[in-house]
């Protein structure tokens, strides 16, 4: 077959037909892996939730929007026999190296830090990416503090968080993604 | 050339990254670990196999003029359909390279397969052009990943084999471009001397 002249209708119907094609097959992918990925992702959620928080047979979740923030966090209040067990809750910071970074941060009820677990970031793979558990230990340090007397802050600006190394701008992000969550936590509790 | 030689030119000859120098954003970016060089390299090669298939049936129909955008539509398209497709059935795969899949669109590699073979071959050799380019490519990201890692991290593929952090500098970009160049010189050296 000869090839198509380029003419300017040669030229329009071609892209038409390719753009419409691309098109029906990306909303077909789409469709399919809609409901996959949901999953994929409450997954990871709920797994978060129960690594970040003791033992716990019932879920509360509301959302709040922070002093300062444009998006809001998600609390989850965990109840174990009607006792209040913990809370976990779901935290961002914008201050990352490269876009926004989500936590999961546990606290008991008195406001200590449990455990935490990064959720999504864009972090430099092989430095700020280390805040991930799955990369090293790093963030194992913030566990069991109390943020009121354990300054959220990397010790290079006063505080007495070991930050990451060559890495310092993502763990001042963890640190103000954490003191976000605990500055809503507090204001819950004083309500 | 027959099929075997168009299949093995990816790896010394003409090797996308080692001699062509193509596609070296993501060669840069993504080589920290060699785990991360190898699932690049292998989405690389399934984009690169899928378009030089559909450019090469399709070759007639588009008019010259307009082949550049068409054939961007089609490689973004199949770069969607992994992204979307690993998101779904395998969430761990897409943790790890979720960030670099998107990269792949602007991947020189991929359009200048479909652009300089697929457009002008049957459809059996730009098959096996992609899978050879892909091969050859994936081949180059996992040396350059594995060198990285070894001296900037201590390890390969994620083991450790010395205590806290090697030469941090190998992770970071000024690292990925001195440890491409000495690959470069030692690809060089090689092909000389055979």
């Amino acid at each position: 077959m000869a090839k198509k002249e380029s003419s300017f209708v040669n030229m329009v119907l071609t892209l038409f037909v390719v753009t419409a094609v691309a098109a029906l097959a990306l909303g077909g992918v789409y469709s399919v892996t809609k409901e996959p990925i949901a999953i994929a992702k409450l997954m990871k959620t709920e797994k978060a939730i129960s690594e970040v928080l003791p033992e716990f047979d019932n879920i509360q979740e509301y959302k709040i929007l922070p002093e300062g923030g444009s998006d809001s966090l998600t609390f989850f209040k965990a109840t174990k026999n009607g006792e209040e067990v913990g809370t976990a809750i779901k935290t961002y910071t914008d201050r990352g190296f490269s876009g926004r970074v989500w936590i999961m941060v546990g606290l008991n009820p008195e406001g200590v830090i449990n455990n935490t677990a990064v959720l999504e970031h864009k972090e430099t793979p092989g430095l700020g990416d280390k805040m991930d558990k799955a990369k090293s230990d790093w963030s194992n340090q913030f566990n069991g503090k109390n943020p009121t007397e354990f300054k959220l802050k990397v010790t290079k600006n006063g505080g007495d968080v070991d930050a990451i190394t060559a890495a310092t701008i993502s763990s001042r992000a963890f640190c103000d993604a954490v003191q976000r969550a605990y500055n809503e936590f507090e204001k819950q509790d004083k309500r | 050339m027959n099929q075997l030689q168009n299949f093995t030119k990816g790896f010394i000859k003409d090797n996308p990254v080692f001699v062509l120098l193509l596609g070296l954003c993501p060669t840069l970016g993504v080589t920290t670990t060699a785990i991360n060089g190898l699932g690049m390299g292998l989405a690389t090669m399934f984009v690169l196999v899928m378009s030089n298939l559909v450019v090469s049936l399709i070759k007639n129909l588009i008019p010259d003029k307009v082949r550049i955008p068409s054939f961007i539509v089609i490689i973004a398209s199949f770069v969607t359909i992994v992204e979307l497709t690993m998101q779904a059935y395998t969430p761990a795969l897409f943790e790890a390279l979720g960030l670099f899949i998107p990269l792949i669109v602007v991947n020189c590699i991929v359009l200048g397969r479909a652009e300089a073979f697929a457009s002008k071959n049957n459809i059996i050799s730009s098959v096996i052009d992609g899978l050879g380019m892909g091969l050859g490519f994936a081949f180059a990201l996992f040396l350059l990943g594995a060198v990285r890692e070894i001296l900037g991290s201590g390890a390969i593929l994620s083991m450790k084999f010395i205590q806290g952090d090697g030469m941090l500098v190998f992770v970071l970009a000024p690292g990925a471009f001195i440890a491409l160049g000495y690959l470069i010189a030692i690809m060089n050296r090689l092909k000389k001397t055979t």
